[in-house]
C-alpha cells in the first residue's frame, strides 16, 4: 500500500539512523580488528577457535532443546489442560526471566557444591560421612551448563509460544481429533506447527541470550565464543585479536536471526477470524495433580531454588544486625532509572523501525535490510559492545566540545560519556531487537485490510497508528517493554565499563560483592535485581491473562 | 444408526448453569441425512458437539450403530468415535496444502491408497487438480468444499455439519443444498445437519427436527412437517417462510402476488 | 510519550535526552581526586577512606572491570581521570605504552619504593606485593613444593586452579618461561591439565572451597585470599575454606624465590588534580597505608619495615623471586600462547 512520499519518510529516516546508531559500535570494532594483525588469527585458528566453536555450538544446541522442550511443554499444559493452581503456574511459569544467568550460575554451584545443602542432604541419606567418600558430578561442565542456562532462558519460548496457543482456534484441535489424532498426535500435527514462528523468536532470545552470557559460562569453565573474546583482550591486551573473535560471534547471531526470520516468514496468518480459543480440558485426580508438579518443576529450579538460597543468604546477614546499606539502595534507584530511560528509548525506536517496514511498499528490497540491522547489537557481547561504543561516543564527544567553544560555552566536561546517558544507549543498542522483532510480530497479526479500512475511512498514516494500531499493539508494546526492563536492569559487563563516576547498578554491586567473595552482602543485591525484576514478570503475566483484542 | 436417548446438557454460565439440552431424543436411520432447525443459541450445535465428543452429558446417551459412545458409563474420545464433521469456520489447517488437509485423518491408509483416496474425494466435491494450493488461497465455497472432502475421507459412520449454509450468497446456497444431498446420498453417509435456515433445510433432509428450548418440539419428514405441523407455532413458522419464497418467486416473474 | 517526539529522527532525540540530564562538573575546585581502578572495590575503601580522613580530599571512584586502558583512551584529553590503579604488572606496563599515564617525580615514592617496582622515570609504582602460593588440604603431609611439581603425575585428579588464561597465572606462567624455558613450561601445561580434578575456571577462594569439599587436595593461589579467610568471621563459609588449607610458599626448580605480582599505580595523563593525585600515591607508600595494605589486605607491603599480619607471617618467610617484573612481562604473551597450546582451559 503506497503511501504518499512526504508522510513516510520520516520513519523510514529514522529507521536508517537507528541502524546506522547500532551499526556504528560494529563498524568501529571492524576497524579496530583490521588492525589486528595475521599471525595472531592464525594462531586462534589453530589452538583457539575449533575448540571454542565446538563448546559454542555445543552450548547453543543443548540449551536451545532443552529450553524450547521446557517452553512448549509448559506452554501447552497451561494451555491444553485445566488442572489445580493452573492459573497461579501460567504466570508462575514467567518467574525465571527475573533470574540473571550469572546469579544463577553463582547460587547453584553453592547448591550443588560437594560441601552444600544438596549433597549434605544426599549424604545424609546415603550414609556418607563427608564429601571424599562420595560426591555428585560437578555442574561446571557444559551439560551442566546447558541445564542451568535452560532452566532460567525457558521463559523466552514459554511466553512467545503461550499467546500463540492461547489465540488458536479450538476448532483446528477439535476438527484434527475428530480425524483420528489423539491428544497428543493433534498437538504434534497441528498446534505445534502453527506455533513454529513464536517459538522460533523465543529460541532465538534464547540463544542470543546463552551467547551473550559471560559469567555463567565463565564460572562453570565452558569456553564460549564471549570468554575467549574477554580472556583474548584482557590477558593479551589485544583488542583487535578480541575484535576479530568477535565478529565470528557476530558472523553466528547473524545465521541465528536469519533462522528465525526464516521459520517466522513461512507462515504469515493474520487473525482474520474471531475465533474461539482453546477450552482447556480438565484433569482430575492424580493426572491433575501430576500435571501440576510438572508445570512447577522448572518454576522450582529456575527461580524458587535460586531465590530461596539468596534469601537465606540475605536473611543470615540481616540477623546479624546488618541491613541494606544506603549506598546500596541508591545503586537500586540508579538502576530503575537508567534502565526506565533506556526502555523508552527502546521502544520508540523498536516502534519507528517495525512500523516504517510495514509502510515500506514490499517492493523495495533494503526493506527487510534496515530492520534486521538494528537488531544487530544484541549479538555483541556486552564489554565488546561498550568498547565499539566508546569510539562513536567520543567522536560525539569532541564535537559537541567544539560546539560549546564555538557558542562561548565551556568546553570541559564530558556530556555523554561518564553520564547515564551513555549507559541507556549501550542498552538501547543491545536490547534494539526486543521491541523491533516484538512489534514486527504483533504488526504482523493485523492484517493490512484494517489498514486499508481506516484509511478509506479519512485517517491519515500517523492517525490510523494512533488510533487503529497502537492500541491493538499494547500486547506487544507492554511485553517488550517488561522484557527490555528487565534486561538491562541484569545487565553487567558493558554497565561495568560505561558507568558514570559512583554510579552503581544492583548487577555491578553484586559483582563487587561477589569478588570479594562475601556472598552474604551480594545476596541482597541479588535479590535486589530479582525482586525488581519481579513487578514486570507479575505485570507481563496479568496482561497476558487479558484476552486478546 | 444415531439414536440419542433423553440426552441433557448444561453448561456453567453466571454462577450457575445453564440447561441447554432437555432430554433430547431421536433416531436416525442409517443413510439417511437429517436437520436440526432452530433459532441461535437455542442448543443445535450443543447436539453436535455431545455426539462428537467434545461436551460430557449430564444425563442420557448416546449410541451409533450399536456403540454406546456417551452414557451408559462410557466415554469414547472423539478420535475413536469414527464420526466426521464440517464445521461452520471450515477449521481448514492453514499450514497444510488441500491434499494434507483432505488426508490428514487418513493416516491408517499407505501413502498410495491415501493419494487414490484424496483424488477421489476432490472429484467428488468438484475441487479436482486442487491438492498443492493453500487453504488461504481459495475462495470460500472453495475451502468448504475442501472441509467436506476432509470430513468424508475417513468414511465416518456419521457425518455431521455446522451451518453449512451460513456463509455463503443465496445462489451458492440453494445450489450447495441439492448438491450436498445428492452428494451423501452417492456416498451413502448418515448425515445431521444443523441450520436456520429452513428451505435448504426442507431441501436437503429426510428427517427434520425442530428445536426448541432444549427440546425436540417435532421430529418429522419434511412432508409430514408441511402438513402435519406439531404446533400452531411450527405452523407458523414453515409456512411464513413458503409464503416468502413463493412471493420472491413472483416477483421474479412479475406476476402479482398473491394475498398474505 | 507524544507522538511528536517518536516523529523525530534518532539523533536529535539522543541528544536531547543527553541535554536534559546532569552534565559533569568539570571543574578542579573542590579537594578531590579521581580514581580509576580494576581493583575490587572493597579493597581499595579503606585505605581511601584514610586518605580522606587523613588529607580532606574527597576521592571519587570508578571500578572498571575490563578496559581500563580503553576507556581512559577514549576519553582523551578530557578525561577526569587523576590516578589509574590496577593490578599485574602486565596491566601497569600497558597503561604506560598506551600513553595514558604521566611521568611522577616524588622523593617520598622513591625511598618507599624500591627501584625493581618502579619505573625509572616514574611513570608506574607498585604500591603492594602478593605472592602466588600453593594452597594443600591441612591433613596433606608436604613442607615445601616447587611450581614444577604440579605437573607431577602423583597429583593426577587432585588439582584445582583457576583459569590459565587469568593475569595472575599467566605472570606466573611467564616466569616459569623465563626461568625453564618455552618447551619445558608447554609440557608443565599439559601435565597440569592431565591433573585437573574439575575445569580451570572460577576464582582463586575456590580452590581453598574445593579443596575442603574433597575435589582437590592442592591448588595455586594468592596468599591474600588465605589471609582473608582465615580471619573471616567463626562459622562463616570463607573460615571454613580458610581452615581447610595450608599455605606453601613454592619455589622454582632453578631459582629460590617465590613468584610474586604486584598491585600499583600510575598518574593519568591528562589528570585534572595532579597535586592531589601524587598526593593519594605517596599516602598509598606511607607507613600507615602499607600496613592497611597487610593488615586489612593480607597483601605484602612493598615498602620495607612494615609489619607484617600475623596470619601472612604464619606462613612463612617470603623470599622474592629476584626475576625483574619487566621479564614476566615480556614473556606474557607467549605464556598466554601456551595456556591456548596446551588447552588447559579446555
Amino acid at each position: 500500500m503506497a503511501t504518499g512520499r512526504f508522510q513516510a519518510w520520516p520513519w523510514h529516516a529514522g529507521t536508517a539512523l537507528a541502524a546506522l546508531g547500532v551499526l556504528a559500535p560494529i563498524l568501529a570494532l571492524m576497524g579496530q580488528a583490521g588492525q589486528g594483525s595475521g599471525a595472531h588469527w592464525s594462531h586462534l585458528l589453530r589452538f583457539v577457535l575449533p575448540d571454542v566453536l565446538a563448546q559454542t555450538l555445543g552450548l547453543l544446541a543443548g540449551v536451545g532443546l532443552l529450553a524450547a522442550a521446557l517452553g512448549v511443554g509448559a506452554a501447552w499444559l497451561v494451555t491444553a489442560y485445566d488442572f489445580p493452581g493452573r492459573k497461579v503456574l501460567s504466570w508462575a511459569l514467567l518467574l525465571p526471566l527475573a533470574v540473571p544467568t550469572y546469579i544463577v550460575a553463582y547460587a547453584y554451584l553453592d547448591i550443588l557444591h560437594p560441601i552444600g545443602p544438596v549433597q549434605e542432604a544426599v549424604r545424609a541419606l546415603l550414609g556418607y560421612s563427608g564429601p571424599r567418600e562420595f560426591r555428585l558430578p560437578d555442574p561446571r561442565s557444559l551439560p551442566g551448563a546447558i541445564v542451568l542456562l535452560a532452566f532460567v532462558l525457558y521463559p523466552y519460548v514459554y511466553l512467545t509460544t503461550r499467546s500463540m496457543f492461547a489465540s488458536q482456534a479450538a476448532h483446528l484441535m477439535e476438527a484434527a481429533r475428530l480425524l483420528g489424532h489423539g491428544p497428543w498426535s493433534a498437538f504434534r500435527h497441528v498446534a505445534l506447527p502453527l506455533a513454529r514462528p513464536a517459538i522460533a523468536v523465543g529460541l532465538c532470545l534464547v540463544s542470543l541470550e546463552t551467547l551473550n552470557d559471560i559469567g555463567a559460562s565463565e564460572f562453570l569453565g565452558v569456553q564460549t565464543l564471549t570468554v575467549a573474546i574477554y580472556t583474548t583482550w584482557v590477558t593479551r591486551s589485544d583488542l583487535a585479536g578480541a575484535a576479530q573473535i568477535a565478529l565470528v560471534a557476530l558472523a553466528l547471531v547473524t545465521v541465528l536471526i536469519a533462522v528465525e526470520r526464516h521459520g517466522r516468514r513461512r507462515l504469515r496468518y493474520t487473525g482474520n477470524r474471531r475465533a474461539a480459543p482453546i477450552r482447556p480440558r480438565r484433569l482430575r485426580g492424580p493426572a491433575g495433580w501430576l500435571a501440576a508438579l510438572l508445570g512447577l518443576a522448572p518454576v522450582v529450579i529456575g527461580f524458587v531454588a535460586p531465590a530461596a538460597y539468596l534469601l537465606v543468604l540475605a536473611l543470615e546477614r540481616l540477623g546479624a544486625g546488618q541491613g541494606p546499606s544506603p549506598a546500596l539502595l541508591r545503586a537500586a534507584g540508579q538502576t530503575l532509572g537508567v534502565s526506565a530511560l533506556a526502555t523508552a528509548v527502546a521502544l520508540a525506536i523498536g516502534l519507528v523501525v517495525a512500523w516504517s517496514r510495514r509502510i515500506l511498499p514490499r517492493a523495495r528490497a533494503w526493506r527487510l535490510a534496515l530492520p534486521r540491522l538494528t537488531t544487530l547489537g544484541y549479538a555483541v557481547p556486552g564489554t565488546v559492545l561498550a568498547i565499539g561504543l566508546l569510539f562513536p561516543l567520543m567522536a560525539i564527544e569532541r564535537g559537541l566540545a567544539a560546539l560549546r567553544a564555538a557558542t562561548g560555552l565551556d568546553p570541559a566536561g564530558l556530556v555523554l560519556l561518564g553520564t547515564p546517558a551513555a549507559l541507556a544507549l549501550a542498552y538501547v543498542i543491545r536490547f534494539l531487537t526486543i521491541p523491533v522483532g516484538t512489534l514486527e510480530a504483533g504488526l504482523d497479526r493485523i492484517p493490512p485490510s484494517m489498514d486499508q479500512a481506516a484509511r478509506l475511512l479519512g485517517e491519515n498514516v500517523h492517525g490510523m497508528l494512533r488510533r487503529v494500531h497502537l492500541p491493538l499493539l499494547r500486547p506487544a508494546l507492554a511485553a517488550s517493554a517488561l522484557l527490555v526492563f528487565v534486561d538491562a536492569m541484569k545487565e553487567l559487563p558493558a554497565t561495568l565499563l560505561l558507568r558514570p563516576l559512583n554510579f552503581d547498578t544492583l548487577a555491578t554491586w553484586l559483582y563487587a560483592e561477589a569478588a570479594r567473595g562475601t556472598y552474604e552482602e551480594g545476596a541482597i543485591a541479588a535479590l535486589g535485581i530479582v525482586a525488581a525484576g519481579l513487578l514486570p514478570v507479575i505485570l507481563l503475566a496479568r496482561l497476558l491473562d487479558r484476552p486478546a483484542p | 444408526m444415531l439414536e440419542l436417548d433423553r440426552i441433557s446438557l448444561s453448561y456453567a454460565a453466571d454462577g450457575g448453569r445453564r440447561e441447554v439440552l432437555r432430554e433430547l431424543s431421536l433416531t436416525l436411520e442409517t443413510g439417511q441425512i437429517a436437520c436440526l432447525l432452530g433459532a441461535s443459541g437455542c442448543g443445535k450445535t450443543s447436539v453436535l458437539r455431545a455426539i462428537a465428543g467434545f461436551e460430557p452429558l449430564d444425563g442420557g446417551s448416546i449410541r451409533l450403530d450399536g456403540r454406546p459412545l456417551s452414557g451408559e458409563g462410557a466415554r469414547v474420545e472423539p478420535e475413536h468415535r469414527r464420526v466426521g464433521m464440517m464445521f461452520q469456520d471450515y477449521a481448514l489447517f492453514p499450514h497444510l496444502d488441500v491434499a494434507a488437509n483432505v488426508g490428514f485423518g487418513l493416516r491408517r491408509l499407505d501413502a498410495a491408497e491415501r493419494g487414490r483416496r484424496v483424488r477421489d474425494m476432490l472429484d467428488l466435491v468438484g475441487l479436482a487438480g486442487q491438492e498443492a494450493r493453500h487453504p488461504h488461497e481459495l475462495s470460500g465455497g472453495q475451502q468448504q468444499r475442501v472441509a467436506l472432502a476432509r470430513a468424508l475421507a475417513p468414511e465416518p459412520d456419521l457425518l455431521l455439519l455446522d451451518e453449512p449454509f451460513s456463509n455463503l450468497d443465496v445462489d451458492a446456497r440453494e445450489r450447495l443444498a441439492f448438491e450436498l444431498r445428492d452428494l451423501l446420498k452417492a456416498a451413502g453417509r448418515t448425515a445431521l445437519l444443523v441450520t436456520h435456515n429452513q428451505a435448504e433445510a426442507f431441501a436437503v433432509a429426510d428427517r427434520i427436527g425442530i428445536l426448541k428450548e432444549g427440546r425436540l418440539a417435532q421430529w418429522d419428514t419434511p412432508y409430514g412437517m408441511h402438513h402435519h405441523p406439531a404446533t400452531p407455532e411450527i405452523a407458523a413458522f414453515i409456512h411464513r417462510e413458503a409464503l416468502m419464497a413463493r412471493r420472491a418467486q413472483a416477483g421474479l416473474r412479475g406476476a402479482p402476488s398473491a394475498a398474505a | 510519550m507524544p507522538i511528536r517526539f517518536r516523529a523525530l529522527p534518532f539523533a536529535r532525540r539522543l541528544s536531547l535526552l543527553a541535554a536534559a540530564l546532569p552534565l559533569m562538573a568539570g571543574t578542579a575546585l573542590a579537594a578531590e581526586v579521581n580514581l580509576y581502578t580494576t581493583r575490587e572495590p572493597r579493597l581499595v575503601e579503606p585505605l581511601l577512606a584514610a586518605f580522606t580522613q587523613d588529607t580532606g580530599v574527597k576521592v571519587n571512584t570508578v571500578f572498571v572491570k575490563d578496559g581500563l586502558l580503553e576507556r581512559v583512551r577514549a576519553e582523551g584529553a578530557q578525561s577526569p581521570a587523576d590516578v589509574l590503579m590496577t593490578v599485574d604488572i602486565g596491566n601497569l606496563l600497558d597503561l604506560v605504552d598506551g600513553d595514558v599515564t604521566q611521568p611522577v617525580d616524588s622523593a617520598a615514592l622513591k625511598a618507599a619504593i624500591p627501584a625493581n617496582l618502579r619505573a625509572a622515570d616514574g611513570r608506574w609504582f607498585a604500591l603492594s606485593l602478593r605472592d602466588r602460593v600453593a594452597y594443600v588440604a591441612k591433613d596433606l603431609d608436604i613442607r615445601s613444593f616447587h611450581y614444577e611439581d604440579l605437573a607431577d603425575p602423583r597429583w593426577k585428579g587432585k588439582v584445582c586452579i583457576r583459569s590459565g588464561q587469568h593475569p595472575y597465572n599467566t605472570a606466573l606462567i611467564a616466569a616459569l618461561i623465563a626461568h625453564d624455558g618455552a618447551e619445558a613450561a608447554e609440557q608443565w601445561l599439559r601435565g597440569v591439565k592431565a591433573n585437573l580434578a574439575r575445569p580451570a575456571t572460577g576464582g582463586d577462594r575456590d580452590v581453598a572451597r574445593d579443596i575442603l569439599g574433597g575435589i582437590c587436595d592442592v591448588g595455586i593461589a594468592n596468599a591474600y585470599y588465605a589471609g582473608h579467610m582465615k580471619n573471616a568471621a567463626e562459622g562463616s563459609d570463607a573460615r571454613r575454606w580458610g581452615d581447610a588449607i595450608r599455605v606453601i610458599r613454592p619455589t622454582f626448580r632453578n631459582a629460590p624465590g617465590t613468584h610474586v605480582n604486584v598491585s600499583g599505580a600510575a598518574v593519568a595523563r591528562h589528570a585534572p588534580h595532579r597535586a592531589e593525585a601524587v598526593r593519594l600515591l605517596e599516602y598509598l607508600v606511607s607507613d600507615k597505608a602499607q600496613s592497611l595494605y597487610a593488615q586489612a589486605n593480607y597483601e605484602y607491603p612493598v615498602k620495607a619495615g612494615v609489619a607484617l599480619d600475623p596470619t601472612v607471617a604464619s606462613f612463612g618467610p617470603l623470599s622474592i623471586d629476584a626475576l625483574p617484573l619487566t621479564e614476566i612481562a615480556r614473556h606474557r604473551k607467549q605464556a598466554s600462547e601456551l595456556v591456548d597450546r596446551a588447552g588447559l582451559n579446555r
